[in-house]
């Protein structure tokens, strides 16, 4: 595709105006650095673990030590699961609409799909 | 699917405010410019370190020592979430310091400004940070999910910056003639360069707005200048203190601040690479990195060592 971004935004130094990089490989190598981690906080007892990011780390205690420096400074979370991201698995996004196709004509899993006389409470 | 449906698809997404996410399909460009940014932007925290991290021995207080401490930690910690989101566009973190270390990629060029007084502290957090958290707050709608869910954790965090610029500005101001004369001077120093961090005029730009159309921005560059000079021209009357712009005045017809031209000269001078600090700036990046290598390789020895005797215990 031959689109070029050229306008200078801010924030964005274009690429005749610096040597803005061009990655020489778009594929995902395998760095020769710290693995990367990926990083679930508990904000509060009784919630889940969400999905807070990502970071660099040799080991898992390096990468829970890490993410306690990156993702709680303000006190934003109580509990830390980290997990390798080479181990996440992902369902495909270009399958999205076949993979999920067989749960949008089921209407009747939802409460709202049931039309009950107003004089029925408390359901 | 051709490509030309691809692009269509793609288009009709972000035209229904649905954000990309690091695996759905994207055009080069998109991708190829929000790395750029990402990275670019990346750079500046870390490299934004620097000029801060000059006063954390000096500062006058704990108080005021402290708070630089955690201001300089903060944008550490912004810096890692924008490598990180850079990195789910297929780079590698060590392509991307690389590519700072060596020069080619570039980072904000307010950087290159030196910080000669403790005011400056003030100055930048008020001023610097100010103009920073406009463009970010625009970034928090950008159209790519990771670049936009990092942009939200730190504006977050941006806000205390500002404030603390502010407030140490405002003790100088109203200490002795010699704190007061240290506070303007570094409003004088500070503001022209903060106003080229918007970076050139929209007249400039010939070229479509690719990136608008993409969502990447939202607002020009005009736009965003605008917003902060209406911001700070009434914000420095409770300094007691002026901007150095004699242009400066009140426009009750476009209620808006008119002001006076930027420097172009200076600013691509700077942008090239002949501001006052960038040499030292990327020798200090460098010497950091490299004195910090034998511990990047021990941590992985360990780790490796560590690995290996619970294979053997396992066994
Ligand atoms: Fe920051
Ligand atoms: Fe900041």
């Amino acid at each position: 595709m031959s689109i070029r971004i050229q306008k200078f935004y801010y924030g964005d130094i274009p690429e005749e105006k610096s040597g803005a990089f061009m990655p020489s490989s778009m594929a995902n190598e395998a760095s020769s650095g710290w693995p990367l981690w990926e990083v679930f906080i508990r904000s509060k007892q009784g919630l889940d673990h969400k999905h807070a990011g990502s970071l660099h780390a040799a080991d898992a205690a390096m990468a829970i030590e890490n993410a306690r420096d990156v993702y709680t400074r303000r006190q934003e979370g109580i509990s830390i699961w980290v997990v390798e991201s080479k181990y996440v698995h992902a369902s495909n996004p270009d399958d999205a609409e076949s993979f999920y196709d067989p749960a949008s004509d089921k209407v009747y899993r939802h409460p709202t799909f049931y039309d009950l006389p107003d004089e029925v409470k408390h359901m | 699917m051709t490509l030309h449906d691809l692009e269509k698809s793609f288009q009709a997404k972000i035209d229904a405010e649905i954000k990309i996410e690091p695996k759905d399909w994207m055009p080069d460009a998109y991708r190829k410019t929000n790395l750029r940014q990402i990275s670019q932007h990346a750079h500046s925290e870390i490299v934004g370190m620097l000029p801060e991290g000059n006063w954390i021995t000096r500062a006058p207080s704990l108080k005021r020592k402290a708070i630089l401490i955690a201001k300089v930690q903060d944008e550490a910690g912004h810096g890692l979430y924008l490598y990180a989101a850079a990195e789910t566009l297929g780079t590698s973190r060590e392509q991307m310091i690389d590519d700072l270390h060596s020069g080619k990629a570039k980072y904000s060029s307010i950087f290159n400004y030196p910080t000669l007084t403790w005011a400056d502290m003030g100055a930048v957090g008020w001023l610097v940070d100010g103009a920073a958290i406009l463009n970010q707050v625009m970034l928090c709608r950008t159209s790519y999910g990771p670049y936009a869910r990092a942009m939200v954790r730190i504006c977050k965090e941006e806000s205390f910056h500002q404030r603390q610029g502010f407030d140490a500005l405002l003790v100088l101001s109203k200490g002795t003639p010699e704190q007061k004369a240290m506070c303007q001077d570094a409003i004088n120093r500070w503001w022209w360069p903060s106003l080229m961090m918007f970076g050139p005029k929209d007249s400039e730009s010939t070229n479509s707005d690719q990136s608008m159309k993409w969502k990447i921005k939202r607002k020009t560059n005009d736009e965003l200048r605008q917003h902060f000079v209406d911001m700070i021209a009434e914000q420095i009357k409770l300094l007691g203190m002026t901007l150095p712009d004699p242009d400066l005045k009140w426009n009750a017809e476009k209620m808006h601040y008119d002001f006076g031209e930027i420097n172009w000269e200076e600013f691509w001078n700077v942008v090239k690479g002949n501001g006052p600090c960038n040499k030292q700036r990327l020798e200090a990046r460098n010497k950091a990195h490299q004195e910090g290598e034998w511990v990047r390789e021990a941590a992985l020895a360990y780790a490796a060592k560590k690995a290996e005797r619970l294979q053997k215990r396992v066994a």
